[in-house]
């Protein structure tokens, strides 16, 4: 029993015991049915030539023959109507690859309604009040205006996530790091919080920073972000004025790149970025990268001129839900050139590969 | 409203689950339908009062907090007469602010029903009469057009019997409506959509889809992901949160419609979804299509057609077999369906057809329709067959030597010259650089099912179009959009940002052409306004309220400013709109303005 014949069963069944169905007085059709037979006007009355758009047959489909207002043709009772021209469809057509198999014939003779150019009257002039207000107390439209246009694109949201959170294994002290970012505001200007840091269990925390920015959206993808930074941890706690982006680069790379000017005008700075590798749809691969620099020695900081330091981390995360992710990974981070020199004069390590098992979860 | 009481009650006794849900329920939206009499109505429809109220509502078993109206999800049917008035006394039993937008309906503006355009709203509390005459007759709907109040089951379907003879004949009517629940908030959801675009995606094309040959090939998946474009991202909010119903039914409630074999029945179907454009069919049977919009429309026979939210067609169906059929309403990304049963008997199930493979945007869906398609879609058999195209490999290299390698496309996805009222925002992340009318297709995913699917371009007006004028102008207007930031807006201004209205002279015609910029369909909704769409139909175009702009693509209208007053003109995905994408059109008397 193929497709196609059931169809054509159907539609001829259609056309045949329709006709006996809308005579037999079927449950509540009570007066109507007969009465579109004799008067009400139908398309393929007009002999005028004015609904020149389909082909002759198609306006006699099955209900209107079964309702006793046209005879189809004996083949087009079966025949399922074709859409103006399948096979030229108008970009086709518009890239002169082939001409529309059925043209408007009211075109050739002008056309009618919508088959009208249009003209080039001007626009009217944009009002100044609003009608409602005509018919409403002014009051109330201005109230309800308002909420209209807030509830219309003008919310604002909050959020809060940590990228990372987790536990490292490695050579020596375990350790922690955090990474969390957090936000209020609209879809243009948002007040940013972000928040980072590390330590080994059992010492005081090692780093950690928090920063307080207003980021504004300066293009489809990218915000432009200023503030403050307030570091704590080992070394002097220093103050920075920042100035950074964040955003999504070209083949999906999560960027973010910022420049710190402390209060005793040392300059550094910092990338890094992240991709989000789906490997199914709820496990995922990431992998990331962080490069801080300096313009000058901050011995007292531990840091050195150029680049400092760099850190590449692989993990891989299962999504329970998108809110809640934990995951593994492994971390590879090293001090680089003065600031690893700085780092084994004061007897520390200047980097290893940790073991990383953590959690991703924003609210 | 005709409800045969006695056969419902008979009908449901066989299963008491089903009776268990009645509660919850209109009668005609009754777990088991016998369908609506075409009988006229009663003078009763005169005088319609509405109650609006929290309440719960159970869908497939489960219980979420919902807004329903007269105590039921969706709210009750109501059925009008064309010519009489309608006294319709809307009360606000929520500690909120609502209101009720009459969907489709012709009448003064100051009865539209939206807050801040049309009037102030109806406060907590408060009750607001509606008034107004019916001039039409159809298939329309209502729903609230405040905050998100329409997410929770704040909508429900109008019927309004012509005035003279129905020129659709048929045995049997069954109310429709489609529309999408999730157990979020609708706050929730709107939240998870500005932290975490894509947030509901949850079909994302992975390694594992590489490795195993499926969805694009590694180059194009280069390519997109250089203009960071998400082939996947069909809809925003889709089958992960959602459960798609029929009537306030779940896919496993089986809503079942009655007939008797043979019957000629019609189904008057209203998307009254917040975000679902669906894919409706009811395999085994083919439907006609009669009226679109409310409007008759030449009978159009079909096996499927896409229905936009806010959209309504009614289909004849003439099953003749006695057996059960299941009806279809699968969502565009085909993350789920809703699900009915079309039977002789009650408690009968028909096979379900499974879910076919979710689409993915192509070139086209991305503004590039005039250019070459490195996925193919555009090169259908036929014109492989007609050498206009190759459909294999071939096709990226055409593209690259048409000078759209990765690199030249990334800088043509945002070129503001070629839409230069688009303000340069970033809230909008792509301009199509060769958008071409899209009314011709069926919409994403079903170019290629192997059947015959409604298209825009199939459509013709049963009556003639009631202004024939050529329009005087014409107007652009940009549907824009950041996915990555969920923002939505009109030539890149949201509605937040922007409080000038569209204007337009009182009885002057315009061409409208919607230009889509984004890679995601929107149907658009004209308040106040049937337009008529310009699909080469001359004055028989089909006339619509609502209309589904193709991603990437133009659809073209043209409409008479009759109606005097502001009107909303939107988005009819709520979240969408809700992000911005609104505006205000002004009809004046000339010489008012200003």
């Amino acid at each position: 029993m193929t497709r196609a014949s059931l169809l054509l069963a159907g539609i001829c069944v259609m056309a045949v015991t329709a006709p006996a169905a809308a005579r037999s007085g079927h449950g509540g059709h009570g007066s109507a049915p007969s009465a579109p037979v004799v008067e009400e006007p139908m398309p393929m009355d007009h002999g005028d030539g004015a609904q020149m758009d389909m082909e002759p047959s198609a306006t006699c489909t099955a209900e209107h023959a079964a309702m006793g207002h046209c005879t189809p043709e004996p083949e087009d009772a079966a025949a399922p109507e074709a859409p103006a021209d399948p096979a030229c469809p108008p970009e086709h057509a518009a890239m002169g690859h082939c001409t529309p198999a059925a043209p408007v014939p009211t075109a050739a003779s002008g056309g009618v309604g919508t088959d009208l150019p249009p003209g080039d009257a001007p626009a009217p002039p944009v009002p100044d009040d609003w009608y409602a207000d005509r018919l409403y107390p002014k009051g109330d439209m201005e109230h309800s205006r308002h909420v209209m246009m807030e509830e219309s694109g003008g919310l604002t949201t909050a959020f809060l996530g940590f990228n990372l959170a987790e536990y490292q294994a490695r050579k020596g002290r375990d350790g922690y790091r955090w990474e969390a970012e957090g936000w209020y505001g609209g879809d243009i200007h948002r007040l940013t919080i972000k928040s980072e840091g590390e330590g080994a269990f059992g010492e005081a925390i090692e780093s950690a920073e928090t920063q307080l920015l207003y980021s504004r959206a300066v293009g489809p993808y990218f915000n432009l972000q200023a503030g403050v930074r307030q570091d704590a941890g080992h070394g002097p706690d220093r103050t920075y004025a920042t100035v950074g982006f964040e955003g999504l680069a070209p083949y999906w790379f999560e960027v973010e790149g910022a420049l710190f000017l402390s209060g005793k005008g040392d300059l550094s700075g910092r990338i890094e970025g992240y991709y989000d590798q789906r490997i199914t749809r709820k496990l995922i691969l990431q992998p990331m990268a962080e490069l801080n620099f300096a313009v000058q020695d901050v011995p007292e900081s531990g840091i050195g001129s150029g680049l400092s330091d760099m850190e590449l981390g692989l993990r891989l995360r299962y999504e329970v839900v998108r809110e809640f992710a934990p995951y593994v990974g492994v971390e590879w981070a090293r001090k680089l050139g003065d600031t690893a020199r700085f780092a084994r004069a004061a007897g520390e390590g200047a980097g290893g590969v940790s073991l990383v098992m953590g959690v991703r979860a924003w609210f | 409203m005709q409800i045969d009481r006695r056969r419902f009650i008979g009908a449901a006794a066989g299963g008491g689950a089903a009776a268990a849900l009645a509660a919850w329920m209109p009668a005609w939206a009754q777990p088991v339908s016998a369908g609506l009499k075409s009988r006229l109505p009663t003078v009763s429809g005169e005088d319609i009062t509405l109650r609006i109220a929290r309440q719960t509502m159970r869908v497939d078993g489960k219980v979420s907090r919902a807004i329903g109206i007269n105590g039921t999800i969706p709210g009750p049917l109501i059925r009008l007469r064309e010519g009489q008035k309608a006294r319709l006394t809307v009360v606000n039993d929520l500690d909120e602010d609502s209101s009720i937008h009459w969907h489709g309906l012709i009448l003064p503006f100051h009865m539209d029903g939206v807050p801040g355009v049309s009037f102030p709203g109806i406060k907590p509390r408060s009750t607001f009469v509606y008034e107004f005459p019916i001039v039409q007759a159809g298939t329309y709907w209502y729903h609230s057009h405040s905050g998100l109040q329409e997410q929770i089951g704040h909508y429900g379907p109008i019927v309004i019997d012509p005035k003279d003879a129905d020129p659709v004949a048929y045995d049997r009517e069954h109310v429709v409506v489609l529309s999408d629940h999730s157990r979020l908030s609708p706050e929730a959801i709107f939240r998870k959509l500005k932290v975490n675009p894509g947030h509901f995606n949850m079909q994302r094309q992975t390694l594992g889809g590489l490795l195993a040959g499926e969805d694009q090939s590694l180059k194009d998946r280069v390519e997109w992901g250089a203009m960071r474009m998400e082939p996947t991202d069909v809809a925003d909010v889709n089958g992960s949160t959602y459960t798609f119903l029929v009537n306030g039914h779940g896919p496993r409630d089986n809503w079942t419609a009655l007939f008797a074999p043979g019957e000629r029945v019609r189904l008057r179907i209203v998307n009254a979804s917040a975000m679902s454009i669906f894919n409706v069919r009811v395999p085994g049977l083919r439907m006609t299509i009669v009226q679109a919009d409310g409007l008759d429309v030449v009978p159009l026979p079909v096996d499927e057609f896409q229905i936009g939210v806010a959209e309504t067609y009614d289909v004849i169906v003439t099953p003749v077999e006695d057996r059960a059929y299941s009806f279809v309403a699968e969502v565009n990304d085909r993350s789920g369906m809703a699900r009915a049963t079309l039977a002789p008997r009650a408690g009968m199930v028909a096979d379900v057809p499974p879910l076919r493979k979710r689409p993915l945007a192509t070139m086209k869906d991305m503004g590039m329709g005039a250019m070459g398609d490195s996925n193919n879609a555009s090169c259908t058999a036929e014109h492989a067959a007609m050498g206009h195209c190759t459909p294999a490999a071939d096709a990226g290299a055409d593209h690259a030597a048409m000078g759209h390698g990765a690199g030249g496309m990334n800088h043509s996805m945002r070129d503001f010259d070629v839409a230069p009222q688009v303000k340069r925002d970033p809230g909008v992340q792509s301009i199509s650089p060769m958008p071409v009318d899209r009314m011709g297709e069926p919409g994403q995913g079903l170019e290629d099912v192997g059947h015959k699917v409604m298209t825009y371009r199939d459509l013709v007006a049963l009556d003639r179009n009631p202004d024939v004028r050529a329009p005087g102008r014409s107007l652009d207007i940009h549907l824009t959009g950041n996915m990555e930031r969920f923002m939505w807006s009109f030539d890149g201004v949201k509605m937040s940002d922007h409080h000038e209205p569209i204007p337009f002279i009182e009885g002057e015609r315009v061409r409208v052409n919607l230009i889509n910029d984004s890679m995601m369909s929107h149907p658009i909704h004209l308040h106040g306004h049937f337009f008529e769409l310009v699909t080469g139909k001359g004055d028989r175009a089909p006339r619509k309220h609502t209309v589904i702009v193709q991603p990437g693509g133009i659809a073209t209208f043209d409409f008479t400013a009759d109606a005097l007053g502001d009107w909303a003109f939107h988005c009819h995905l709520l979240y969408h709109m809700h992000a911005g994408m609104m505006r205000v059109v002004s009809v004046r008397p000339k010489g008012d303005a200003a």
